[in-house]
C-alpha cells in the first residue's frame, strides 16, 4: 500500500470530526426550518446564531454583518453584483487585478458587458498588486475595488492594508465612497482579518478550506454598506440571501471557523514547517524553482523540462495528491492567468505545480514528497514531446 | 391510448431461409435483454412475426427508445387487439381505437385490412370498404385517400385481430449475435465508438481494448472510454474491455526509433497486441475507426502498414466517410458528447509535429529491428497485465 500524501488542501480539505459531528446534529435532531415559528425552528436558528458569532468574533465585527452563501462563488458574485448593483449610481469604474479567481474575474467580466468600465491593477514578479497604478486608477467615477487577500495559485499574500489606506485616503480628499471587496476564501483561518479596521466594506469566506463542508459560505457586509441581493425569494439573511438557511452547512462553517482561529498559531507554525520543507530540499533537486508567496499553506514550484500534467499523474500513483498551476493538455491550451501576470519564464508556465498543506500534513510526508520527486525527474524528463 | 402489445417488425432476417429460425430466436433473446430493465415484458413468436407483451406498468417513450436500440427491428407498432373474429366486433373496435388515437382531426386515412385467417368470411376488400365507410360515419372531419394517406389504418385478420396505424422506425441490421464477435480498437476519439456501433449493426458481437499510457494519460482518460464503451454497449449488448499498459512499450519506441515514425510504429503494435487478446477471447476480426486521409497515420500507405502486422480481418466502417458523417452517427448514437471530452490519449502525447505521411514498410521494419532485444518482452508484460472491464450501458447512470 503506497502512502498517501493530500497536498492539494487549496483546493479542499478533508471534515474534521467536531464539524461533523455538529453537521449531523442540525440533521439527525435539529431538523426545522430555522425561519418556523414553532420550537423545531427554534432550535435550527440556534445553529444559525452560533455561527453567526463564531464568524463576527474572528472578524471582530457584528453578527449580523455576515451573510451565509453557497460557498465561496456566491460570496464573490454577491459581493461584486450585489455592491454594484446598489451604488450603480454613484459611478461606473471597477477595479480589480489581474491574478483574481475565476468567481471575481468572470462576474467582472459580466459587469463589463454590462457595460462598466474595468481596470486590472498590474502584480509584480511576486504577485503582489501595483499600489502605485492603483493610486493612478482611482477616479471620481470608481464605485469599487476587489482583491484577494491570498493568491489561490502561488500563495502571494497582497497588501490588503495598504490598499484599504490608499482607497480610505482617496475617499477623503474627494468626498468618495468607494468601497473595498476582498476575496479572503484562502486567507481566512489561516491569518487574522479585521475587516472593520482595515478599512474593507465587503469580504469573502468559504468554508471547505478550512475543514468545513462544501457548500458554505458568508460574505462579510459592513453595516454602512449598500448592497442589494442576486437571489430573489421568502428573504432570509435581511432579505440579501433569500433561501432556506443551510443549516448544516452554516453550523459546519461556524465550527471550522472557531476551530481553526482555536489553533491558528501552532497551525500556522506546522504549515510552515512542511512548506519550508518542500520547497528546501524540492529546490535542491536539479531543474526545481520556487515561485511562492508568503501565505503558510501553499507552494508553487517548477520543475524544468517536464510538463505539469504528466509529473501531477507520476505523482498520484506514488499516492501524493496536488494540483497543476495550469489546466494544460493538447485540447486546452489555457495557460493560467497567475503565472503569466508574474511573468514567469516560458517554459515553465506548463511545468508547475501547486502544492498545499493543512495542519495535518507532516515534515515526513514532505520529505516522502521529494524523495519521489527525486526519482520520477529523471525519468520524465527523458521522454519529452519533440 | 396505453398499449400492451407491440408488433415487432423485421425485415432482413426474413431471408435467412434455414437459419431463420435461429435468428428469431436471437432476436427475441436481444429484445429480452434490452426490455428487462423497464418492466416484464415476454415476447412470443407467433406465425413469423414477434410480438411484445407489456405483463406490467411501463413508460411508453422509454420502451420505444430502447427498442430503437435493438438491431433486427426495422419497425415497431403499437397494437390494440380484438379477441372477437367477428365483423361487428372488429367494427367497434377499430372506431374507438381512430376515436381515441386521432380524435376526429381533418386527417386522410385508408384501410388496409389482411387477412390470413380465411375461415373469416369477408375478403379484404370488402374489409376495406366496409370499415372505411363506418369510421367515416364516426368521424365525419376523416377523409379517405387511398393514394397517399396521412394514416394507413392496419386491420390485420388472424386468429385475433390486430389494429394499427403507427410503424416507428426501428434501428435495422441483424440482431446482435448472430454474426460471432470481434475486437475493437476504442481509442477515446470520435470515430471508434461508431465503428463499434456500425458493426455490431451487423449482428456482431463485440469486445473493445484500449490502449492507457499513465502517467502521460490520466484516469479520467480511462473513465472515458469505459463510458463510451458503456455508450456503445446500448446497442450492442455488455462489452468486455481490454485495457492494456502500453507506456513502457511506447517510450521504448520513443528512445529507440525515428521520432517521425513513432505514431505509425506505435499502431503496428497496438494491432498486434489487440489481434492477440482477440484470438484468446473467440473474436474473429478486429474493428478500426479509420477513415483515409484522415490523419497522416490514416494515408493509404499507413494503413497498409499497419494492416501488415495482422492476419485477422480488420473492419474499418468508417473507411469512405467523411468526418461531418462520422460525427453525425456519433451524435445519433450518444457518443459524441464523451467523445469530445479534453483529456490527452496515447495517440497524442508524444506525436511528431510532421509525422511521415508515406511510410515505406521496409524502412519501418528496420526501425522497428532497433527494438528487437526488448519488444518481445514488453508485449508480453502488456500482455499479462491487461485489466478487463465489464462495460455495461446499466452502469452509465450509477
Amino acid at each position: 500500500m503506497t502512502q498517501e500524501v493530500y497536498f492539494d488542501n487549496a483546493a479542499t480539505t478533508k471534515i474534521i470530526p467536531e464539524v461533523r459531528e455538529i453537521m449531523l446534529e442540525t440533521m439527525d435532531v435539529e431538523y426545522g426550518n430555522p425561519s418556523s415559528m414553532h420550537l423545531k425552528g427554534v432550535g435550527a436558528e440556534k445553529y444559525i446564531r452560533y455561527a453567526k458569532n463564531a464568524i463576527s468574533k474572528q472578524l471582530k465585527c457584528e453578527p449580523k454583518e455576515i451573510i451565509f452563501t453557497s460557498g465561496g462563488t456566491e460570496a464573490n458574485n454577491l459581493a461584486l453584483l450585489g455592491v454594484v448593483e446598489a451604488n450603480k449610481r454613484s459611478g461606473n469604474h471597477i477595479i480589480t487585478t489581474g491574478i483574481e479567481h475565476a468567481s471575481v474575474y468572470n462576474p467582472i467580466l459580466h459587469l463589463e458587458e454590462l457595460g462598466f468600465r474595468v481596470t486590472f491593477l498590474r502584480v509584480d514578479s511576486e504577485g503582489k498588486v501595483d499600489l502605485e497604478h492603483l493610486r493612478e486608477e482611482l477616479c471620481d467615477e470608481t464605485i469599487l475595488v476587489s482583491t484577494m487577500a491570498v493568491n489561490n495559485e502561488i500563495g502571494t499574500v497582497e497588501p490588503i492594508e495598504e490598499i484599504a489606506t490608499i482607497i480610505q485616503a482617496y475617499n477623503k480628499g474627494h468626498d468618495k465612497n468607494i468601497l473595498y471587496h476582498v476575496d479572503a476564501i484562502q486567507a481566512f483561518g489561516k491569518q487574522i482579518i479585521y475587516p472593520k479596521r482595515i478599512g474593507i466594506d465587503v469580504m469573502s469566506i468559504s468554508g471547505h478550506k478550512i475543514h468545513g463542508p462544501k457548500g458554505s459560505g458568508a460574505l462579510f457586509v459592513d453595516n454602512k454598506v449598500k448592497i442589494k441581493p442576486i437571489l430573489f425569494g421568502g428573504g432570509q439573511e435581511k432579505g440579501i440571501r433569500s433561501g432556506t438557511e443551510n443549516t448544516a452547512a452554516i453550523a459546519g462553517l461556524g465550527k471550522a471557523t472557531e476551530v481553526m482561529y482555536d489553533r491558528l498559531e501552532e497551525n500556522v507554525q506546522q504549515l510552515q514547517l512542511v512548506k519550508q520543507t518542500l520547497i528546501e530540499k524540492a529546490t535542491a533537486l536539479d531543474g526545481v524553482t520556487d515561485n511562492s508567496g508568503e501565505a503558510p499553506h501553499i507552494a508553487s514550484l517548477s520543475f524544468r523540462g517536464v510538463r505539469s500534467e504528466v509529473l501531477l499523474h507520476a505523482l498520484e500513483d506514488k499516492g501524493i495528491y496536488v494540483s497543476a498551476g495550469s489546466a494544460c493538455s493538447s485540447n486546452h491550451p489555457a495557460v493560467s492567468g497567475v503565472l503569466k501576470a508574474i511573468d514567469l519564464d516560458k517554459e515553465l508556465l506548463e511545468s508547475t505545480l501547486r502544492f498545499s498543506f493543512c495542519e495535518y500534513n507532516t515534515v515526513e510526508e514532505a520529505e516522502y514528497t521529494v524523495k519521489v520527486l527525486g526519482e520520477l525527474l529523471p525519468v520524465l524528463r527523458k521522454f519529452t514531446r519533440k | 391510448m396505453k398499449y400492451n402489445t407491440f408488433l415487432i417488425k423485421y425485415a432482413e432476417i426474413g431471408t435467412k431461409g434455414r437459419n431463420r429460425y435461429k435468428f428469431e430466436d436471437v432476436l427475441c433473446q436481444q429484445i429480452k435483454n434490452h426490455v428487462a430493465r423497464l418492466g416484464e415484458f415476454s415476447v412470443r413468436r407467433e406465425y413469423g412475426r414477434i410480438f411484445l407483451y407489456a405483463e406490467s406498468d411501463y413508460d411508453y417513450e422509454d420502451l420505444i427508445k430502447e427498442l430503437q436500440k435493438v438491431f433486427g427491428i426495422v419497425g415497431i407498432c403499437p397494437i390494440v387487439i380484438e379477441e372477437t373474429v367477428e365483423f361487428e366486433a372488429i367494427r367497434d373496435k377499430v372506431i374507438s381505437y381512430v376515436q381515441e388515437v386521432y380524435g376526429d382531426k381533418a386527417v386522410t386515412f385508408k384501410v388496409n385490412a389482411r387477412r390470413t385467417n380465411k375461415a373469416f368470411p369477408m375478403s379484404s376488400m370488402e374489409m376495406n370498404s366496409e370499415l372505411g365507410h363506418f369510421v367515416l360515419e364516426a368521424c365525419p372531419n376523416m377523409k379517405v385517400d387511398v393514394h397517399k394517406p396521412d394514416v394507413m389504418l392496419n386491420v390485420e385478420v388472424r386468429s385475433q385481430v390486430y389494429i394499427y396505424s403507427h410503424v416507428i422506425k426501428g434501428a435495422g441490421g441483424l440482431p446482435v449475435g448472430t454474426n460471432g464477435k470481434a475486437m475493437l480498437l476504442l481509442s477515446g476519439g470520435i470515430d471508434s465508438p461508431v465503428a463499434g456501433y456500425m458493426i455490431s449493426k451487423r449482428g456482431v458481437e463485440l469486445e473493445a481494448v484500449y490502449f492507457n499510457a499513465p502517467p502521460y494519460t490520466s484516469e479520467r482518460a480511462k473513465q472515458k472510454v469505459v463510458d463510451l464503451a458503456r455508450i456503445v454497449s446500448g446497442y450492442s449488448g455488455k462489452i468486455r474491455l481490454h485495457i492494456v499498459n502500453f507506456t513502457d512499450i511506447q517510450l521504448a519506441i520513443y528512445e529507440k526509433c525515428p521520432h517521425e515514425e513513432l505514431t505509425i510504429i506505435m499502431r503496428r503494435y497496438m494491432m498486434k497486441i489487440a489481434e492477440e487478446i482477440a484470438k484468446k477471447n473467440d473474436c474473429l476480426a478486429l474493428i478500426t475507426g479509420e477513415s483515409i486521409g484522415q490523419v497522416a497515420s490514416q494515408t493509404m500507405h499507413s494503413l497498409a502498414c499497419t494492416n501488415e502486422v495482422c492476419t485477422m480481418p480488420v473492419f474499418r466502417p468508417c473507411i469512405g466517410m467523411d468526418k461531418q458523417e462520422i460525427v453525425d452517427i456519433s451524435e445519433m448514437i450518444d457518443t459524441y458528447e464523451t467523445s469530445i471530452l479534453p483529456y490527452e490519449d496515447c495517440c497524442t502525447i508524444f506525436v511528431a509535429k510532421h509525422p511521415v505521411t508515406k511510410p515505406i514498410l521496409e524502412i519501418i521494419k528496420r526501425s522497428e529491428e532497433k527494438l528487437a532485444d526488448v519488444i518481445d518482452d514488453l508485449m508480453q508484460q502488456a500482455l499479462d497485465t491487461v485489466e478487463v472491464v465489464e462495460a455495461k450501458v446499466e452502469d452509465l447512470q450509477a
